[in-house]
């Protein structure tokens, strides 16, 4: 690892259960190359995954920039979906609003938002109805 | 156990990766719903899944989980199988069903890791 910052941009598309994965798999492995701990890099794959299925599932895909310091990784996901009504409600464990067809896909077990607040060192939801949702998350790198 | 160990007793076959057969199991997950899947971070894992999509194996790429058990005989498509090899993730099919297939490896030692908290 060296010690400059490096920022990787992605746009999700909308409505393409096939591709969502992709953005985070393609960090996943600069990650790997950079030779971030892998430990760490399974933990921002993770994080960053539930939040990329979330806004194919949820919203209409969106953008997803991640920002590698020598101290952390930074990962910001904007959408310009539904929003989220109750913040709080949404993180609680088993909490989805997935309809039975994302379920049948395997996903809307409401275990997403829990996972990222848990592989994560810092986690913010900044929602608004109507016009869509930020989640920023950062995991330290020691 | 080795992946070879869990194709014996599950008297699974190869779908992908019959030459990382060597590679040790430490524990093992079961389930459809890959959020649950991902709320379980062990090294060296199994994956036992009904469910037959692509983002099957980019959960296990996510959790680097290095074999999959496809149970009740599904069959993964080309996009998968193609995206297993990639990413060195191996797959087996069984017929048994999700708690046969859990039973039997559970009996023979292998474990699902610690509670959820
Ligand atoms: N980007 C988003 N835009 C709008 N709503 C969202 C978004 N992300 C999450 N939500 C809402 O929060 C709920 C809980 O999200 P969470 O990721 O925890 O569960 P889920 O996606 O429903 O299921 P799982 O993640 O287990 O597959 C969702 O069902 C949805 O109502
Ligand atoms: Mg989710």
């Amino acid at each position: 690892m060296n010690n400059d910052t490096i920022v990787m941009s992605y746009v999700v598309p909308a409505d393409d259960f096939t591709r969502a994965g992709e953005a985070s798999s393609n960090v996943k492995g600069k990650l790997k190359k950079m030779g971030v701990p892998p430990e760490i890099v399974r933990k921002v794959a993770i994080a960053m995954y539930e939040g990329e299925i979330n806004m194919v599932i949820h919203a209409t895909g969106g953008t997803i920039d991640v920002t590698v310091s020598p101290e952390e990784i930074l990962m910001v996901l904007k959408d310009q979906g539904p929003g989220i009504e109750n913040i709080d409600l949404a993180m609680q464990a088993g909490y989805s609003t997935a309809p039975d067809n994302i379920r049948s896909l395997g996903f809307g077990a409401g275990m997403g938002l829990p996972n990222m607040k848990r592989y994560t060192d810092e986690m913010e939801i900044e929602s608004k109805l109507g016009v869509g949702t930020t989640v920023t998350m950062k995991v330290k790198m020691v | 156990m080795t992946i070879e160990d869990i194709r014996e007793i599950l008297g699974a076959e190869y779908v992908v990766g019959e030459e990382w057969k060597d590679r040790e199991v430490h524990t093992a997950c079961g389930s459809d719903m890959m959020s649950d899947v991902l709320a379980f971070m062990k090294d060296q894992s199994v994956l036992l899944t009904g469910l037959c999509n692509l983002q099957v194996i980019r959960t296990c790429e996510m959790m680097d989980i290095i074999c999959i058990v496809f149970v009740r005989g599904k069959l993964p498509d080309e996009g998968m199988i193609e995206m297993a090899k990639e990413k060195e993730i191996a797959i087996l099919t069984s017929g048994h069903r999700m708690f046969s297939a859990c039973g039997m490896l559970y009996e023979k030692g292998l474990r699902g890791g610690p509670d959820y908290k």
